[in-house]
């Protein structure tokens, strides 16, 4: 790990122009990701401007009916909150799904939507990458690619993005509240995260010195029909393959509502709100829906070799979630 | 070439006043910033009883308690932990006064050669103050951040049922 200036910060404004006037600064939260990837020398900071001391850790209940998640209020504090588990049981689900319960008691809600690809190559400074160093070349792509992307890839980046959480906030249609030395903005959850494109080094639209400072969920959460389904290599405390994160409002049969984002497939949780409307919502809730909505939302989809077997494995897993979050709460 | 002059002004202190208690043991403490929590315990106060496995938040062994809270101290930068109480396998209990959890790894033999030992009695010991398992799939399950290559499993899940008033004394053996 490099040396490196340590900063408390005491205020949102002052963190952020601290960030803003000094090259190679950074923000920590809880710092999961951060340090490991500072360990690997992969991550240099100048700077660390620790966030923790900000008020930013309550779960409030927004004017809309929404609900508001302070950027620093832990994954395990999110999850098993008596609110987010009764009203937004597939958020809770995700995360549980997710890291060890020591990662989740001290990674936050803001660090989670910044956390960086476990790509192989990402992580080993011996070799090019990208998006660790922009220029270099991408040898996932012939290379070690069984856990990377299979939708919305460049020829710069194959890399996925590897939280349960931001699965579930994709699903729920959740909007990232950020401020800034340009002021604050609100960010629909769609447009945080970005495809590699050009330049993978970039993984969100979020400006190096904007603050998360909360993240909100509509009014309605899918309480009665949700499903979080991660397949992975071993039971616990394993990234997903694929994962799919799936939440419908159904009456008498038919899809009132319906949201679906997959994991494990792509640089962002890939979701897309205008094939939910043409192909689900207003349909009956059944299998022959479930396959044609999964077949266009997959469209296009392509494996690089190690990871052709998600070609396979994520339609079924789209339509094995929905039919899981349609059948929720019947008796057997 | 750096002039021991130049190497003098390019020296700066960056470390940071931090104040915690480790323990039940005050510490006033001036500490670089990337020291980890695990090796200001072990080199910085000599408490190795926290082990070094990975170093990556992927095994455990590290597993301390902070205000309470389990987490991976290998993962924390030890100037971020400025007036919490740390509470590692030393403060739990002590040679002739274990603590339940630690008398029931040995009943139970729920370890072989130990090393992720104290780790894993600091996640048990965490997981029951957060107080959401209630099956041994959920001990299973909430215990999967501590890895164990001797593959003690049975024993270590026999040890945390017995505390929790769950029966199945006689361990897995």
């Amino acid at each position: 790990m490099n040396n490196f200036q340590y900063v408390r910060a005491e205020g949102l404004d002052g963190a952020a122009r601290f960030v803003a006037g000094h090259v190679g600064a950074k923000f920590i939260g809880g710092g999961t990701n951060l340090v490991d990837l500072m360990k690997y020398n992969v991550e240099k900071p100048s700077s660390l401007v620790d966030l923790n001391r900000l008020s930013m850790r309550d779960v409030s209940e927004l004017p809309d009916g929404g609900l508001r998640i302070g950027a620093l209020v832990t994954n395990s504090d999110v999850a098993y909150h008596p609110t987010v588990s009764t009203r937004y049981p597939l958020l809770s689900r995700a995360i549980l799904a997710g890291a060890s319960a020591q990662l989740r008691n001290k990674a936050t809600t803001g660090g989670n939507l910044l956390q960086r690809t476990r790509c192989v190559y990402f992580y080993d400074t011996a070799t090019p990458c990208n998006k660790r160093e922009p220029g270099t070349g991408c040898p996932a792509k012939e290379g070690i690619n069984r856990t990377l992307a299979i939708l919305g890839t460049s020829v710069s980046c194959i890399a996925t993005h590897p939280s349960d959480m931001c699965v579930a906030l994709g699903a729920l249609g959740a909007v990232v509240q950020v401020t800034g030395p340009g002021g604050s903005r609100s960010i629909p959850f769609e447009q945080f995260h970005r495809l590699p494109g050009d330049h993978p080094e970039i993984d969100t639209t979020l400006a190096a010195d904007e603050i998360i400072t909360s993240v909100d969920l509509p009014r309605t959460g899918f309480a009665g029909h949700s499903a979080y389904i991660k397949v992975r290599d071993r039971q616990s405390y394993a990234f997903a393959l694929v994962s799919v994160a799936a939440g419908l409002e159904v009456a008498d049969g038919v899809i009132a509502k319906a949201g679906v984002a997959l994991g494990g497939v792509a640089h962002k949780p890939w979701r897309n709100p205008q094939l939910e409307q043409e192909l689900l919502v207003g349909r009956p809730a059944n299998r022959d829906t479930y396959h044609e909505f999964q077949r266009a939302l997959l469209a296009g989809a392509q494996g690089f070799g190690e990871n052709d077997f998600k070609l396979k494995l994520a339609p079924v897993t789209v339509v094995r979630a929905l039919e899981q979050a349609a059948h929720e709460g019947e008796q057997a | 070439m750096t002039t021991g002059q130049q190497a003098l002004e390019e020296t700066v202190d960056l470390a940071v006043p931090t104040h915690m208690t480790v323990s039940g043991r005050s510490h006033t403490l001036r500490v670089e910033p990337w020291t980890s929590l695990l090796d200001l315990l072990r080199e910085g106060l000599q408490l190795t009883g926290s082990k070094k496995g990975c170093d990556h938040g992927q095994c455990g062994a590290c597993t301390v308690l902070v205000n309470g809270v389990r987490v991976n101290s290998c993962l924390c930068l030890a100037v971020m932990h400025d007036g919490d109480a740390i509470t590692t396998i030393e403060g739990l209990g002590s040679e002739g006064n274990l603590s339940t959890m630690q008398q029931s790894f040995v009943d139970h033999d729920g370890y072989q050669c130990g090393y992720c030992t104290p780790g894993q009695i600091c996640s048990a010991v965490g997981m029951l103050n957060e107080g959401h398992a209630r099956t041994e799939a959920d001990i299973r399950e909430q215990l999967s951040g501590n890895v164990c290559r001797c593959g003690a499993y049975p024993n270590i899940v026999a040890a945390v049922k017995h505390v929790m008033g769950m029966g199945q004394t006689e361990g897995g053996r």
